[in-house]
């Protein structure tokens, strides 16, 4: 852990830890303490700064020379601590490295890409739906569908072959706890690290990559000299790490979200231009990413308090996506809401590159879902699934009503 | 700063503009004979968006033209875009216009910025200037300088009055050559590109006589050696603040953009949310389908095709240059 930033006593301070396996399973308690006990709090258990309020994380994320992720965007600093894998790239670099790995997913992840996979996706979901619906009501919305659909499309796009891709959502689980501290959450996972790394390490290569596929592409870039030969497999692998669970813990998100909320299902079955907007307030709502780190580049004050060079920052997104001073009863889900400028997706030069993805795959599933669903109700008690930086559902028992 | 559906007068972005987007000129500098530079910065003192070397964006001028200049300040500086303008007596008029009007405190809009010269990774980089055409190369040469990066710089101009950013680059004597044509002629380009080393990268910005010589130069290259920029007047090269109307097909509503009004904030007046995020241009997220009229796009997301396309737009920064617009809304 970072020794460097000891603040002065005069400084908020808070012995809360988050990632206790309480404050895992129900962030409330922390996003509430962090983000009323001061606009920056020191985290005693860690020795890192943290903020839960919108304004100030917004700053963060906007003063990008200041609040950097070269040092990593998880809990380990290193500018102290050997990463344990490469850094992800672009998310894990800053300018000007930054630049080429980010133009050249920009580009793979355009609009006229996505406008191809639209009709294509919006089929497969039909299928996917169609398959629940004959084999009965009741269903585990997180396995048959948060994580099926998502599982099968966003390969299919990157180009990734049909075996093992539930591998996917371990090596996702994996990533995510790494973000955090060594704990008990990471060692359960970490068994596979080895084995995982290297199947992806793998994957990433481009022979294992479909030819038409958003993995083929970032090769292709690095033939054209737009990347190097060592950044294209880390590019692809940004895409495997950053593009699976995160998608699958919104969709489950919006799910829980219906099946909770029994009224915006109606009204989004009568208005479903309001897809789109669903899926972001279910994101802002639920924040699948709870946590993410930026460090200081230099000595800098934020919210009156000077912060040390090298000093790391949490941002609970989860937090600031709820906070009072930004959000009228942000605890509620609801579609009058418009939830424009979340933090769901980060914000500013790093700002999730594959949004419009995850926004897709969403909205292909719930276009399905309002022609076929009439009713989403819960059929037995959810569990939370435990990750040191996703807000995950183990089990999403969900009953479909046609 | 709370945002609610329908109300459009109340709609306020998270970063505090909901104008379409302008810029305020801070400084105005004599940089060369007949080259000024202008410091620009957002009216109500905001960040402005990041950008990479290579970039430009469109100013627009309060007479409808529209023009493309280079970024060429510093970009860790995220309040500051800063321009170089030669002004071109037998050009189109958009600089003889700048020169002769803008001062500082004046406002102007823009777009972007968007990056089709962009520097992509190599070891070591041949930067070749002509005249104006320093002007994206001079960040290209700070990032490499930054990255630790080998790099040399032939510059050519008419005379050395002439040439823009002398002063910046006399700290790097040793990888600089200057050529001013009334010292020693036309650039030569003999030495800088046969034999170059795998791996170089070169880029070059300049008047079209000198990009067709570095071109055929460059031709026993290995593909992809050599990134050139040349200006071309855009399809569209009007482009105005002016209003226009927006007819939504699918809710049959019709509503004027007003001047300083972004499309968005127009839509969301009109008890239409389109989901925004950054209200810069630059996520994408308010992308809006356009079913007829041509979009004014001011975006920095929409890569050329999309934009020629014009079947879409991202509502918070773009306009229409055509009257009306019809969205698939």
């Amino acid at each position: 852990m970072t020794t460097s930033t000891t603040p002065p006593q005069s400084f908020s301070r808070s012995d809360i830890d988050p990632y206790s396996l309480d404050n895992l399973l129900d962030r409330s308690r922390v996003q509430r303490e962090v983000r009323e006990t001061a606009p920056i709090v020191y985290l005693n258990e860690y020795g890192v700064y943290a903020t839960g309020r919108y304004d100030t994380i917004r700053e963060v994320f906007a003063d990008w020379p200041h609040y950097q992720v070269g040092a990593g965007v998880g809990l380990a600093n290193f500018h102290t601590e050997k990463p344990w894998r490469p850094p992800a790239t672009p998310t894990e670099t800053d300018p000007p490295e930054h630049d080429a790995p980010r133009r050249v997913l920009t580009e793979v992840l355009g609009m006229r890409a996505l406008r191809r996979l639209r009709e294509q996706w919006t089929e497969e979901a039909e299928e996917v739906v169609d398959r629940l619906l004959a084999a009965g009501e009741d269903i585990d919305a997180m396995a048959d569908l948060a994580s099926a659909f998502p599982l099968k499309v966003f390969p299919d796009a990157v180009g990734l072959p049909a075996e093992n891709r539930n591998n996917l959502l371990a090596y996702g689980d994996l990533v995510f706890n790494a973000f955090g501290p060594q704990n008990e959450h990471f060692h359960s996972g970490a068994a596979r690290l080895t084995e995982l790394s290297q199947w992806v390490t793998t994957l990433c290569q481009r022979e294992s990559l479909s030819p038409d596929g958003f993995g083929a592409k970032i090769w292709e870039a690095s033939d054209r000299g737009e990347l190097t030969a060592d950044q294209a497999p880390l590019v692809v692998r940004s895409l495997l790490s950053a593009g699976i669970d995160t998608t699958v813990h919104g969709i489950a998100a919006i799910l829980h979200a219906f099946a909770t909320n029994p009224d915006e299902w109606q009204r989004l079955r009568s208005e479903p231009q309001l897809a789109r907007r669903a899926f972001d307030e279910a994101v802002r709502w639920a924040s699948p990413l709870q946590f993410v780190f930026h460090t200081t580049s230099k000595r800098v004050e934020l919210e009156g308090v000077e912060l040390d060079q090298h000093s790391k920052v949490m941002l609970l997104i989860g937090a600031g996506n709820r906070d009072p001073r930004r959000w009228d009863d942000g605890d509620e889900f609801t579609l009058t809401r418009d939830p424009s400028g979340h933090l769901g997706f980060g914000m500013g030069l790093h700002q999730c590159v594959g949004q419009h993805v995850a926004r897709l795959e969403a909205e292909a599933l719930l276009t399905v879902l309002i022609d076929k669903v009439s009713h989403i109700e819960l059929a037995g008690t959810p569990q939370r699934g435990v990750n040191n930086t996703l807000q995950t559902w183990k089990t999403l028992p969900i009953r479909l009503t046609t | 700063m709370r945002t609610t559906l329908g109300g459009g007068a109340e709609t306020m972005s998270p970063n505090g503009f909901g104008q379409a987007a302008a810029l305020r000129v801070e400084a105005r500098e004599q940089v060369a004979e007949n080259i000024i530079s202008l410091t620009l910065a957002d009216p109500s003192g905001n960040r402005l968006p990041p950008w990479t070397p290579g970039s430009h964006i469109d100013l627009i001028l309060p007479n409808g033209m529209a023009r493309q200049y280079s970024l060429c300040g510093n970009r860790w500086d995220t309040y500051h875009y800063r321009i170089a303008v030669l002004r071109e007596p037998n050009g189109r008029g958009g600089s003889e216009w700048i020169h002769a009007n803008v001062d500082e405190g004046d406002i102007l809009g823009y777009g972007g910025p968007r990056n089709h010269f962009p520097m992509v990774p190599a070891e070591q980089y041949v930067f070749i200037a002509g005249g104006i055409g320093i002007t994206p190369l001079i960040s290209m040469i700070e990032q490499a300088v930054r990255t630790g990066r080998s790099w040399r710089l032939l510059f050519g101009g008419r005379s050395r009055q002439s040439m823009a950013f002398l002063e910046e680059l006399e700290r790097y004597t040793e990888h600089v050559h200057i050529a001013p044509q009334d010292e020693v002629g036309l650039l030569d380009l003999d030495d800088w590109i046969p034999g170059l080393d795998p791996g170089t990268k070169v880029y070059c910005c300049g008047p079209t006589g000198l990009l067709d010589v570095v071109e055929s130069a460059c031709r026993k290259c290995p593909p992809y050696t050599l990134h050139t920029e040349r200006f071309e007047a855009p399809a569209h090269e009007s482009s105005q603040d002016r209003s226009f109307i927006l007819k939504l097909q699918r809710s049959g509503i019709e509503l004027e953009v007003e001047p300083g009004t972004s499309t968005l904030d127009a839509l969301s007046g009109a008890g239409i949310g389109i989901i925004s995020s950054c209200r810069q241009g630059t996520c994408g997220t308010c992308e809006v389908p356009v079913v007829d009229g041509i979009p004014d796009h001011r975006d920095s997301v929409l890569d050329e095709v999309d934009r020629q396309a014009g079947d879409c737009m991202i509502a918070c920064v773009s306009r229409a240059h055509t009257p009306q617009l019809t969205l698939d809304l």
